[in-house]
């Protein structure tokens, strides 16, 4: 059942085309000599945006929020290789026909393993574009069979408090708790990944394998996972915990709610060097195809 | 301690400020070079922010260490202190023209956003300071108004720690250790200023 969505994120895609003229003009606007080299090549209106290519792997493996390896982005790069990934076993409970612990194998094995080029968009207001490898969430939570009358989705990362030096530390409230509503879940745009660049999931980034849902900020795509439980309640989630003021549930991107202590309306993409401009961010982060999930609900009140 | 002092003493003052001003422009060549990693501008933001604060931490420790452990900075003291306000100062550039980068922005973030809010007024209290940091200004105003004046370092730079309290996301140590830093730098500082002003009374 995979290959619901289609990768159609070509470079041009990735921003609606109206933004990224008009971003270009503010820069050409501006004459912002340097800033713009990086952006721009010749034939300004006509190529697609080179700043929306994938980020290069090395960006996306030594720039990382992983709590439990130290709070620097710089930290998980450098501590994350203390994460012991073998054996590794994920908990499967709560409202399914199947429970019990399973190897990565026994989760995802047989599925196609499909490469997948989202948006990335942390609640700091930066961020990149990733070509994921994976499989949806729903091909797995269809394996372990979803009882009647559940509506949620809990996720915990694994803590090995000897490895991690942020747990140590009492960072936060560890182990790290993530959740989704089960039709965020079955989302055709939500992932199970276990690779980057068709390489196994780099430690830092979260191996064995993470959770990727796209148009939510970064910190509900949590990593390194070793349980899941289907729920009729809904879960709690870590930075909900820590402040709830500041941090929701739903966490969907959106421009027009700001976070208490910045705004959200744009983002730094990471790559671009010292002068690269901010950009509008998109609501849902571009993926519009999930607004629906969302109809009636009041999404500064859902935050 | 003797002989360190007799190593600083033949060292002149100006150095301090090459240092700062290499210092400064050498982070913003490996911003530029790719040297600070992915984000440049979050890296020069926390970098050029941490190190007015551990500028500004020195320079209040110049007269306790003085009295204390017998290690004279004291010559340095301005020069440092006039050091961590260009360093605030490219912190709060780097913020305003490569992180924010539009004015209504950052207008609107220093209104709304406490955090910035606490970190502006620390940098505000300092800007007197790096004004009257001169001979000339010590004679205009007088030793004891100068003096005076020149407490503001105090609640400026706790203005500065409680900045970096509140940004941290999650429970974060070092920027506890800052503020704990400063108020022990305090504390050393007021039975002295208490005594003065029985003095004066
Ligand atoms: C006394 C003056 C100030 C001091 C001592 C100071 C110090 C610091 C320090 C130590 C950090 C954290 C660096 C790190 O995490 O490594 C920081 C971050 C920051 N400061 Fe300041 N700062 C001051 C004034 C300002 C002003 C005036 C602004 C802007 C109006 C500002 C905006 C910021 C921002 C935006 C961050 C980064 C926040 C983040 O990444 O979440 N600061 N500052």
């Amino acid at each position: 059942m995979a290959h619901r969505w289609t990768n159609d994120l070509t470079p041009a895609d990735v921003t609606p085309k109206e933004v990224w003229l008009n971003r270009r003009q503010i820069v050409a606007g501006l004459g912002v000599g340097i800033g713009a080299g990086a952006i721009a090549g010749p034939g300004l209106a006509y190529t697609p945006d080179p700043s929306l290519e994938p980020n290069t792997f090395e960006d996306i493996t030594t720039y990382n929020n992983f709590y439990e390896f130290g709070t620097a982005k710089e930290d998980p790069a450098k501590n994350a290789h203390l994460l012991q990934t073998e054996p590794w076993s994920i908990t499967v409970n709560g409202m399914v026909d199947n429970p019990g612990e399973y190897t990565v194998e026994d989760l995802i094995g047989g599925f196609d393993i499909e490469e997948r080029i989202y948006r990335f968009r942390c609640v700091e207001a930066w961020s990149m574009v990733i070509p994921w490898n994976g499989v949806e969430l729903a091909d797995v939570l269809d394996r372990v069979g979803v009882q009647d009358g559940a509506r949620y989705v809990a996720f915990e990362t694994v803590v090995q408090p000897e490895n991690m030096i942020g747990v140590r530390r009492r960072v936060l409230d560890f182990p790290y708790v993530e959740g989704l509503r089960l039709d965020e879940a079955r989302h055709p745009l939500t992932m199970m990944a276990t690779g980057i660049y068709g390489e196994p999931m780099p430690k830092q980034n979260g191996a064995p394998i993470r959770l990727v849902v796209p148009w939510k900020y970064g910190f509900k795509s949590i990593k390194s996972i070793v349980r899941i439980t289907l729920t009729d309640e809904e879960p709690p989630t870590s930075w909900n915990k820590a402040n709830a003021r500041e941090y929701g549930f739903y966490s969907n991107v959106n421009p027009n709610v700001d976070h208490p202590r910045w705004s959200q309306a744009t983002e730094r993409r990471i790559g671009g060097g010292l002068f690269q401009r901010r950009q509008p961010t998109l609501m849902f982060n571009g993926y519009d195809e999930v607004a629906s999930l969302y109809e009636g609900m009041d999404l500064t009140e859902f935050y | 301690m003797q002989r360190v002092n007799a190593l600083l003493r033949p060292i002149p003052t100006w150095t301090v400020y090459v240092a700062g001003a290499a210092w400064a422009v050498w982070l913003f060549y490996l911003g530029l070079t790719g040297g600070l990693g992915a984000d440049p501008v979050e890296a020069l933001e926390h970098r050029y922010g941490k190190i007015a604060l551990q500028l500004i931490v020195l320079g209040l420790a110049a007269t306790p260490l003085c009295r204390f452990a017998r290690l004279n900075l004291m010559k340095f003291r301005r020069a440092i202190g006039v050091t961590a306000f260009f360093f605030v100062l490219a912190h709060f550039l780097v913020w305003a023209l490569l992180d924010v980068q539009t004015l209504s922005a950052v207008w609107a973030d220093i209104v709304k956003r406490p955090y910035v809010t606490i970190g502006m007024a620390g940098f505000a209290l300092l800007i007197p300071l790096a004004l009257t940091s001169n001979d000339w200004s010590v004679r205009r105003l007088g030793a004891m108004a100068w003096r005076k004046l020149h407490w503001l370092t105090y609640p400026a730079a706790v203005l500065g720690a409680l900045h970096y309290v509140w940004l941290v996301k999650g429970f974060q140590i070092e920027p506890l250790i800052y503020l704990t830093l400063i108020l022990a730098l305090l504390a050393t500082r007021l039975p002295q200023a208490r005594k003065r002003r029985r003095a004066m009374a």
